[in-house]
């Protein structure tokens, strides 16, 4: 016969059996009930075909998971038994959870999007449109990290009239999802912040599981500031990233989208004042035009013709006169000139008259004898008439 | 005005775009041509020297001091 126990007697040996017996277990099952209390601490039971077991994770040991866990998903927890004594029950102390495999998160990631989609989330009205050039540009990860590197070498370069302000934060790991919503809402308390990233660089599933949470896509969905998401690779796909207004596939590629390039915007400038210089010697050339054709049309023409009418009257009344006066001083010439020989001839008569006479042979006047040809006629000329001789015939 | 041209780029581009507009579509008279060409070029010039003197500033917000502010 064995020794009558009490109730607390019993349980305490059970107690104590059953948490020396199962100190540390991993126990892989399915979540249902899963409730996050207000203090902090995690309840949930977890089940498979045939049994369930209650499960409690304290806050601070709930904090180091990376993700939130959801009915349904399939996790490996370790941790140990206890007893309740006053309810005469077990539970697990999970410790530490992960989950089954990445087919739990890629549920996980499914079943949230799904939820998140139905309520209107991702809906194509509720994006904000991403400013041209941006004065501040609000960053939401680690400032120490490769993505922040990224961003600030690119935005020097590509634009580097912008301000970045980044709002640092965990992007991984312990707390980052309640960290991210923080950084965002802060930034959110900065009205001049135009536009902000929010992103890391590439990383593994579980690396990027921060912004698959339900309270960051919240977050970004009550961003005023439109949200450009920026997680991991091209590849990666997040919550965050359906519920961004512009979804980028990279850091890099996030603050490329944010900012204009000054190369452009160099070539809009010189292609500016190229082009209104242009447009400028244009509108001139046409009023020079406008001008030119006032002053060649008909109205403008009147007082020049009439000017050069007159000039070609006076012209033609000059030269008349011109050739009178050439005339006369022609015809006095000529009058001269008869009057010249006639004196000229008046002198020889003269000589005649007194009895002289001269010699002309082959209408030359002969005042030497050598140079008359006595085989040739010549002519004696006397005053009052002229008598013809035949020269003498050779040897005669 | 040349405060605000300084402060903001933008704006000032999208004044360079406005006049672009208005001399490209004749409808102002000689003067008011000359007056926004000039506007336009001296636009640029500021544009393209802010821009070509500017620096990236990185200022870092921190969360405590922001919420014990807010508290």
């Amino acid at each position: 016969m064995s020794e009558i126990l009490s109730v607390s007697e019993i349980t305490g040996l059970v107690k104590q059996t059953l948490e020396n017996e199962f100190d540390e277990v991993s126990v892989i099952g399915e979540i249902s009930n899963f409730k996050a209390h207000v203090s902090g601490h995690w309840y949930f039971t977890l089940k498979d075909s045939n049994a369930q077991i209650n499960c409690t994770m304290w806050r601070g040991l709930n904090s180091y998971v990376f993700f939130t866990p959801q009915d349904g998903m399939k996790i490996i927890t370790n941790g140990k038994i206890s007893v309740y004594p006053p309810r005469g029950s077990y539970q697990l102390d999970v410790k530490s959870m992960k989950p089954a495999g990445v087919g739990e998160l890629q549920a996980a990631f499914e079943k949230l999007k799904q939820k998140l989609f139905e309520e209107g989330l991702f809906d194509e009205e509720f994006k904000k449109p991403i400013p041209r050039y941006p004065q501040k540009i609000g960053v939401v990860t680690a400032i120490d990290g490769a993505a922040f590197q990224d961003i600030k070498s690119i935005a020097a370069r590509r634009y580097p009239l912008a301000e970045l302000v980044i709002a640092s934060c965990r992007v991984q790991g312990e707390g980052a999802a309640e960290d991210i919503v923080k950084s965002i809402k802060l930034l959110n308390q900065h009205k001049d912040i135009e536009v902000m990233i929010v992103g890391r660089g590439g990383g593994s599933l579980e690396d990027l599981w921060a912004f698959n949470e339900e309270i960051v896509a919240r977050a970004i969905f009550d961003s005023k500031i439109p949200v450009i998401s920026a997680v991991g690779h091209e590849v990666d796909f997040t919550i965050a990233d359906f519920v961004a207004d512009l979804r980028a596939a990279t850091p890099s590629a996030a603050i490329e989208l944010a900012t204009p390039n000054q190369d452009d915007l160099f070539g809009y400038i010189s292609e500016f004042s190229y082009y209104n210089s242009q447009k400028m010697i244009e509108i001139l050339r046409s009023y020079r035009d406008e001008i030119t054709s006032h002053i060649t049309s008909y109205g403008f023409r009147m007082p020049q013709d009439f000017i050069r009418n007159k000039t070609q009257l006076l012209d033609s009344i000059l030269y008349k006169f011109s050739n009178l006066a050439d005339n006369k001083i022609g015809n006095s010439r000529s009058r001269v000139d008869l009057l010249e020989s006639k004196i000229k001839a008046m002198s020889v008569d003269s000589v005649l008259k007194r009895g002289f006479s001269y010699i002309k042979q082959n209408e030359r006047v002969i005042a030497r004898k050598k140079n008359l040809t006595e085989s040739d006629s010549f002519t004696i000329k006397f005053f009052d008439g002229e008598v013809k001789i035949d020269g003498k015939e050779k040897g005669k | 005005m040349g405060k605000k041209k300084e402060n903001n780029f933008e704006s000032s581009l999208s004044r360079l775009e406005e006049i672009s507009g208005q001399l490209e579509s004749g409808e102002v008279g000689l003067e008011e041509s000359i007056r926004l060409y000039e506007e336009g070029i001296e636009l640029a010039k500021i544009c393209y020297s802010t821009l070509k003197n500017a620096e990236l500033k990185v200022t870092e917000l921190k969360k405590q001091l922001e919420e014990n502010i807010k508290q």
